[in-house]
């Protein structure tokens, strides 16, 4: 190879982390696979997720050759930014299909939840780095401030998906950052306490949501139908499943949003249970790299910061399987890597950005 | 590492124990992830591979729908292939009461697209009301293709409302058949509890119409055919996506009777206005050839639901179109009991042929006078004058001398007071007096009194004009009764294989043929020389008849019944049996014509026009007019 293209080549996967682009990658194919059969083998919709995927790809890189500690810098004027157009939602926010969620900025209209996504994760890490040789208990209450904020005006939207899912990150990072054991017991304990409390000032749909989990045979045709529909379609797959475009379910328009929210359901029908046991597997692959990365990270910040970012792409898988296999109420959370839909795929993929760079940077110190 | 610069010494310090502390922790949350994950391999491998069976079915009844094909209805013809039956093609609108919030809304506003009249509306009503399933119900039918055009083009606006093409059953011959042919109608929840008890609710899944009365009730198996199948495979919307599997339906059978449509035609033209029934049976086979009864109703008004008003008007009319007269109506027999009362007398050896009487127009009985019709009497009368001018005062004696018991036995061999089996249900069963039905139904004994007035077929004597003519077919044919059956044979539309109704010998009466061949003669006699002769004058063949009379009401003792004193519903009912040609009877009938007086003067006529025109296919001119006879 002539040196001048090993040297591009170098410089170009320098900060790229192999085993995880693999993972991803992987994901991706089954993504587009099941896309292809979910839409109906709609070439556009699959030629534009395509697109979504190199963009992602894309911003990976990007964020992958940026060194953790400019991130660092940008944490504390991220999350103000995020939470000053948070706060604009609730404001002067768009209602679409019920919910204030979007903010016309002139030139186009954002979702600022999407933002924190990584915003919080990076606000919490910053805030414990930066306290890190004097941590006490003020500073976990702190930082759980830091974190109610945002979840609290994103589920005011409301979009329970996406704050179930900050919720959750900002919560991994507590617990890494050292939060005590009797802590934690203590608001476990306040927090089931609580539910009955939270009861009055859930949303109709929330509570209908709980309810149709608890028996979904209790309105069949209405709230109940999504659930139903997609575990017929998850146990009707077996152990071989229906085989690719031969699921009825799928094809005869009985799974409801199946390129995007649901589209599990479409996976698991067509390819049964070995199937689903794959793409677990690739699942965990990612999640187990994210954590090896966590573990070798060199700083609080970078520690916390992969915690998080590993634990949410958890959350979202575990979160997503649940919802459409009847365990868990059905809240918007698409599913990582396979569902349609740029948004997601670029904020996980930018996650998986800083996560390489995390990695890669600091052997570029080490070596 | 720019961080690591900062603040060297508290890194040092503690990053060992901090690091050990954060992967303690990390663990632990790996393996939180891990035992989510294996939550969720369990949930899978409980619905997918436990619960597979399960799940599997349901989402195999998601997508398969099963529309059930409903059979074209077996076509009913007479013996010469005249339809009295049949289906035909038709655009109802219709609507699905549980996908409409205001079915009157609608109404009006579906009103201003096609024609819908206040019949239409009320017959919708009493539809809703009937109908339990979330059937769609018909608001309109028969609309025509300019209606079908409009509603097309306004379709959005009316949802839970569609034209659908249903076939119809139809009846060419209207009125004329009604008794016979009955109707069909929409199944009710009564018929669905009867379907159901016979395991029969599987083929009348889609079927919406059953018969109810006539040859459409008792023949609905054979007519209604067998329920196809058709496996659609449906998408969410409920929109077929394709075929999978179809198993035809199988046609309902087609009758075919023995009846004559002209003959009936024939007969309902004689009575003109009058009320009354005919049955007409061929003696050796039991075939009905003609079954009237007048009036009759349009069956056409119950194939879609008869509307309110016409119901009311049919249940009300004072003379009872809706009831089968033929078949479920009872009268005294009259005069035309008399030869089976002498065939009983011959039997039992309670009179010779030749024996006499002498009838003075009169007949004394326990201080009682019972009037002969004849006032004064026939003088000396034998078995024969018996029978040709009817004489009262013969079969007095003659009742008196049987008692009740030998004549109720006797009857009972000739079918009076015991269902035919004819292949009609509802059929009466008449009254056969004995001393055990009065003890039965009132509780009282017999008194000898009352066995005199059976004698001449008044008293508690009730018959059918179907066992009339049934006895008189028995006669005919020396003794031997068949089961009398309206339908000839049952044909299989595919196979063109026909299952005939094999004619059913009863009984053979126990009598002497030499006793048998006294009545006949004796009936012959009554159309050449007796009570029929003016209605049989000039005849071309040899027949034979018996002429009656049946009281509508009871006259007081010793009063003489004077016609134009009593109100019309209340005049006698006129009778005649008779058949021919008397040698090698092919015909065999029983007429009555209510309210009409003698049976000489108004039925025997009648039995005229039917015995010419099935003997010698004459074609009358117009109804009969009574004949200026004596009475019987």
């Amino acid at each position: 190879m002539p040196p001048l293209i090993r040297r591009v080549t170098r410089r170009l996967t320098a900060h790229v982390d192999g085993l995880l682009l693999g993972a991803v990658l992987l994901l991706m194919a089954a993504g587009v696979i099941v896309l292809y059969s979910a839409s109906n083998a709609s070439l556009p919709r699959v030629s534009s997720q395509l697109v979504n995927m190199l963009v992602a790809l894309g911003v990976m890189w990007v964020f992958a050759n940026i060194p953790p500690h400019y991130l660092m810098r940008l944490s504390l004027p991220v999350y103000v930014l995020g939470l000053l157009l948070l706060i604009g939602v609730a404001l002067f926010g768009e209602v679409v299909n019920g919910a204030r969620r979007w903010l016309n900025i002139g030139v186009t209209r954002i979702q600022p939840a999407e933002l924190m996504k990584i915003a919080v994760p990076l606000m919490l890490a910053w805030y414990f780095n930066r306290y890190e040789a004097t941590l006490k208990l003020r500073n976990h209450i702190i930082a759980a401030a830091l974190l109610v904020l945002p979840v609290g005006l994103i589920a005011r939207q409301p979009d329970l998906g996406t704050a179930v899912l900050i919720f959750a990150g900002g919560c991994y990072v507590l617990f890494l950052a050292g939060l005590s054991w009797r802590i934690i017991a203590g608001v476990t304990v306040a927090g089931l306490a609580s539910l009955p409390l939270l009861w009055p000032v859930m949303h109709d749909y929330q509570r209908q949501r709980i309810l149709t989990l608890l028996d979904p045979a209790q309105d069949p045709l209405g709230a109940g139908y999504h659930t139903i529909q997609s575990t017929i379609a998850v146990g009707s797959g077996g152990l071989l499943g229906k085989g690719w475009m031969n699921g009825t379910q799928t094809h005869l328009d009985f799974i409801p949003e199946r390129t995007t929210d649901f589209i599990f359901a479409v996976y698991s029908e067509e390819f049964g249970l070995l199937g689903t046991v794959v793409l677990l597997f690739l699942f965990l692959l990612v999640i187990a790299r994210g954590i090896v990365i966590t573990a070798n990270a060199p700083t609080l910040f970078t520690r916390l910061l992969a915690g998080a970012i590993a634990l949410t792409f958890f959350t979202y898988a575990f979160v997503n399987m649940g919802m459409v296999s009847g365990i868990l109420p059905v809240v918007g959370v698409p599913l990582p890597l396979i569902s349609y839909g740029g948004t997601s795929l670029v904020t996980i993929c930018l996650g998986f950005g800083i996560l390489m760079s995390i990695q890669t940077h600091k052997k570029l110190v080490q070596t | 590492m720019s961080e690591l610069t900062i603040n060297p010494g508290v890194e040092l310090r503690n990053s060992q124990l901090e690091i050990h502390h954060f992967r303690l922790r990390l663990a632990i949350v790996a393996g939180f992830v891990l035992t989510m994950f294996s939550l969720l391999f369990v949930r899978f491998f409980y619905l997918q591979v436990i619960q597979y069976e399960h799940y599997h079915t349901l989402a195999e009844a998601n997508r398969i729908s099963i529309v059930p094909i409903v059979p074209n209805r077996g076509i009913i013809s007479d013996r010469n292939g005249v339809i009295l039956a049949h289906n035909y093609s038709a655009y109802t609108l219709e609507i699905t009461p549980a996908k409409v919030d205001d079915l009157e809304a609608l109404i009006n506003e579906l009103a201003e697209i096609v024609d819908i009249a206040p019949k239409d509306r009320r017959r919708f009503k009493k539809l809703l009301e009937e109908s339990k399933r979330f059937d769609s119900l018909p608001i309109r039918t028969r609309l025509s293709e300019e209606e079908i055009a409009r509603f097309a083009a306004n379709r959005y606006r009316f949802p839970g409302v569609e034209v659908k093409a249903r076939l119809f059953r139809q009846y060419p011959q209207a009125e004329l058949f009604s008794h016979v042919v009955g109707h069909i109608g929409r199944i009710n929840q009564r018929d669905l509890d009867q379907l159901e008890a016979d395991e029969l609710l599987a083929n009348y899944r889609g079927t919406d119409y059953i018969g109810k009365t006539g040859l459409e009730q008792s023949y609905e198996r054979h007519l209604h055919g067998t329920t196809g199948v058709e496996e659609v495979e449906v998408d969410s919307g409920g929109r077929a996506v394709r075929t999978l599997l179809r198993t035809p339906p199988v046609s309902g059978s087609n009758l075919v009777l023995k009846l004559d449509a002209r003959l009936q035609e024939v007969i309902y033209r004689a009575f003109g206005d009058r009320r009354g029934a005919v049955v007409a049976i061929e003696p050796g086979t039991g075939g009905v050839l003609a079954f009237v009864s007048k009036p009759g109703f349009d069956p056409n008004l119950f194939v879609d639901g008869i509307d309110p008003q016409n119901w009311n008007e049919l249940n009300n009319s004072p003379d009872r179109p809706m009831v089968n007269r033929a078949l479920a109506g009872t009268y005294p027999p009259g005069s035309t009991f008399k030869p089976y009362m002498a065939l009983a007398a011959l039997t039992y050896g309670k009179r010779t042929p030749q024996q006499t009487i002498s009838d003075p127009g009169y007949f004394m009985f326990g201080g009682h006078m019972f009037r002969d019709s004849r006032v004064g009497g026939n003088g000396v009368v034998d078995m024969y004058k018996s029978i040709v001018v009817s004489s009262d005062t013969y079969y007095y004696m003659l009742a008196n001398d049987l008692g009740i018991d030998a004549i109720s036995r006797f009857m009972a061999q000739l079918g009076f007071g015991s269902r035919t089996g004819i292949d009609l249900a509802s059929e009466s069963a008449g009254i056969l007096p004995s001393q055990e039905w009065k003890m039965k139904r009132f509780k009282q004994k017999w008194y000898a009194g009352e066995t005199i007035s059976i004698g001449i077929g008044q008293g508690y004597n009730a018959y059918t004009p179907l066992q009339l003519a049934t006895a008189i077919a028995t006669i005919a044919n020396d003794g031997v009764m068949f089961r009398p059956h309206l339908v000839d044979f049952v044909e299989d539309i595919r196979t063109r294989e026909r299952t005939f109704i094999e004619p059913k010998p009863l009984r053979t009466l126990a009598v002497k043929p030499e006793h048998l061949a006294v009545v006949k003669q004796a009936l012959v006699g009554v159309n050449k020389e007796g009570t029929g002769r003016r209605a049989f004058a000039g005849a071309e063949y040899v027949s034979a008849g018996k002429t009656g009379t049946a009281q509508v009401i009871a006259l007081k003792q010793g009063e003489k019944y004077v016609e134009s004193r009593v109100q019309e519903r209340h005049r006698d009912h006129a009778l005649f049996i008779a058949y021919a040609p008397a040698d090698k009877p092919k015909i065999a009938l029983a007429v009555i014509v209510e309210n009409s007086g003698f049976g000489a003067r108004a039925a025997a006529p009648i039995a005229r026009q039917v015995l010419d025109y099935y003997l010698l296919g004459k074609v009358p001119a117009s109804a009969v007019k009574d004949d200026d006879a004596t009475p019987d």
